[in-house]
This record gives structure tokens, sequence and C-alpha cells, in this order.
């Protein structure tokens, strides 16, 4: 199999990859009634919206992209996971695993979604229990009407949690 | 710094002032560390919904006429830190045309659209993690870092690999373009070794008699064994 490599470093994906990344559907993996749409806004340090990112939404089966627009607004409509236990066995709420890559990140992050009305799932899940407690609410997303709210806040007072990958 | 064991890496900072667009947007907390089999642990996606045909790799066959410019064949292995070929993984490649402009619409850069050629290509790996691009050579172009800045010839790189902690994106670079050494998003990697991984090989094995230039470019993943990096 060859010995260790080293692994290629990181670029940013920069500002012009919109016209080759996105494809037809590529934000709405989930049809159907259990489909879940969840929408948020990516922002830089000062709070403007950071109008050229990906996000990558993946869990299980589930992949979904979406680029943002001018508002710096993302959407995806997914099926809501169900726990899965870490490889350790741990049992985890139920989440979704978020990439955020953008001009100025010469290397993607890595985030949480986790869902406001799992409550003790949350209180009892291994990874939530590693953040901060003032930080982790960064990492639930908002009933707000018909849609789950989840912004990422790459820098400031909100900063979202991002792990290290 | 790397214990006695673990492979050394050459990943670039979050914040690196020189190249503006980082001063704003890169995470100023420590990122969260997580036992690391937790990562991997969140196997990958299934690609079936992204449509990959076998035309899509070559970026000089995607429209009624060639493009212009130098053609080029890019090839390399996917790998794995530990050795392995990463097989049937999913690489997407996105450039500018041979005169330095993408197609996207946030590129306003007064250079000439080629109606021949859009800069967008994809494929899988094969059972060895080879992967095959043909595509013309992209130009160099300016941006607005800094008094005349200008961006090296490059192709970015997606590629995915069997879990989250295995996700890459990167840039292809090539040899002897001298606006390297000048350029803040590659001299973000502090160790020249690392800038050395992401620049192609001139190569004459895969160079085809009057047709295309060849170049060779692996690409190695973050595998099981990988350490996270942190800020």
């Amino acid at each position: 199999m060859g010995g260790r490599r080293v692994p290629t470093p990181s670029q940013t994906v920069g500002p012009f990859f919109g016209f080759a990344l996105p494809f037809p559907g590529d934000s709405s993996p989930a049809v159907g009634g259990e489909a879940l749409r969840i929408e948020g806004q990516l922002l830089d340090g000062e709070g403007a919206p950071v109008v050229d990112g990906l996000l990558e939404v993946w869990q299980g089966d589930q992949f979904a992209r979406c680029r943002t627009d001018a508002e710096g607004a993302y959407h995806f409509t997914v099926h809501k996971p169900s726990p899965t236990p870490e490889s350790d066995g741990i049992p985890t709420a139920s989440h979704l695993n978020v990439s955020v890559f953008a001009r100025g990140l010469l290397r993607h992050l890595v985030t949480r979604l986790y869902f406001p009305d799992e409550q003790a799932a949350n209180a009892a899940d291994p990874v939530l229990a590693r953040v901060d407690p003032g930080r982790r609410a960064t990492l639930v997303a908002r009933r707000d009407g018909a849609v789950l709210r989840f912004d990422v806040h790459l820098q400031g007072a909100d900063e979202t949690v991002f792990f290290a990958h | 710094m790397t214990s006695p064991g673990e492979a050394e890496e050459f990943e670039p900072p979050y914040l690196y002032p020189d190249y503006k667009s980082t001063v704003l947007r890169a995470p100023s907390r420590p990122l969260v560390r997580l036992p690391e089999e937790w990562f991997h642990n969140a196997r990958g996606p299934a690609f079936g919904r992204i449509p990959v045909r076998s035309e899509d790799a070559d970026l000089t066959q995607q429209h009624q006429g060639e493009p212009l410019g130098e053609r080029i064949a890019v090839s390399g292995r996917v790998l794995d830190s530990d050795g392995a070929p990463v097989r049937n993984t999913l690489v997407e490649v996105w450039q500018a045309n041979a005169a330095g402009r993408y197609v996207d619409p946030v590129d306003d850069h007064p250079a000439p659209l080629d109606p021949n050629f859009t800069g967008a290509g994809r494929c899988l790996t094969n059972s060895d993690g080879w992967y095959r691009f043909v595509t013309v050579k992209p130009g160099a172009y300016p941006w607005r870092n800094h008094p005349n800045a200008w961006r090296p010839a490059h192709i970015h790189f997606s590629v995915f690999g069997p879990d989250l902690g295995s996700r890459l994106v990167t840039q292809m670079y090539f040899p002897g373009d001298p606006l390297m050494a000048s350029d803040p998003i590659l001299q973000s990697i502090a160790d020249p070794r690392g800038i050395d991984l992401l620049v192609a090989a001139f190569d004459w094995e895969t160079t085809t008699p009057n047709w295309a230039l060849g170049y060779r470019w692996d690409i190695v993943l973050r595998g099981r064994n990988a350490t996270p990096r942190g800020i």
C-alpha cells in the first residue's frame, strides 16, 4: 500500500466556483413530507454577508451543497438524520455535518448543526459537551416559522464553533 | 509541531493578512478538537446525484469548436496519507481560460471569453485512484489583493475521499511560473515543501505526440491516521 504520505495542502475555493460546483437540485436532496428546510446566512467578522461562500451538508447518504447569494444566504432541504453512535459507541444527538468554503478561507471550516427540538439529546451529546457552554448555542438551529434558521458567523462575538479536521 | 511517527503537514493558516480576504473571514477562536475517529466515522456521501459523464473530463470537447490555448492533459493519482489509492471518488476541477478569464459572472477581468471553453470538469477516480483531465492551460489574471497583484496560472481541484476528514479543496500550479513567488494564496503555506506539493510536474510520459502536453499531479487526502488540524 506504500508508506505514509504528506497530505496535499488546502487552498481557497476562491470567488469563481459558482459556474462549476453547483449542480441541479444540489441544495435539496430531500423531497416528500419529512423534508426539512434550513435557511441561514454566512457572515464575516463585521457582520457583512459573505456573498461568495459555499456550504456543504453531509450526513449519512445525504449530501447537499449551496452557494451563498447576494445576501450571504443559503438554504437546504434535507431529511432530519437519525441519531448515529460515534465509533466508540457513545450515542449522539441528531445533527448535520456542515462544511464552509469561501474566498478568504485558505482551508475550509467544519461545524455541526443540531436541532432545537432535541433538548434532552443535545444535553447528553458528547460533542456538544466538549464545547464551551457559552458557545454551544451557535451550533443549534432556531425554529423560525416553517423553517429552521442556522447562521454561520466566521468571526466576532457570535463566532460559530468550528471543529479541527 | 509534529510528534514522533506523525506525518509532517503543511496546511496554510486561516489568518494570513497578506491575503486580505482572510482578515475578516478567518475564525479567531481555537478550533474544537474531537477524538480523531469521530470524523472518520462520518462516512462520505453517495455521489449518485452528482451527474458525472465520461465527456466531463475533457474540457476541450464541451462545445462545437476547440478552445484556444495550449492543450494539456493533467493526470495523477488520488492517494490517502496512509498510502492507499482512493478509488471511485469525485474529482471536480474549474479554471480560467487561456486568456485568464473565468466564465463565472463574478469575474470582470477585461480579457476575452472563449465561446468554446467553459472551464469546468468532473471525473471519478478509477480502481487505482487515477484521474485524468484534458483541458487548456489557464492564463494568469489580475486581482485586487494588492497593487499589481496577479494570480499564477492554476486549476482548482475539489476532491471528496471516503469521509468528512478527507475532503479537500485546493489549487494546482504549473512548474516554473514566476508569479508563484509573489502570490499570497500560495505563499500562505510557510514551508516550501508544502508549496512544492501544489506544483504539477511536466511529464513526457503523458505528453501525447502532436496533440497535448502532459502534466502529472498526485493528490494526497488525509487518511484515517491523520491528525485533525487546529488553527
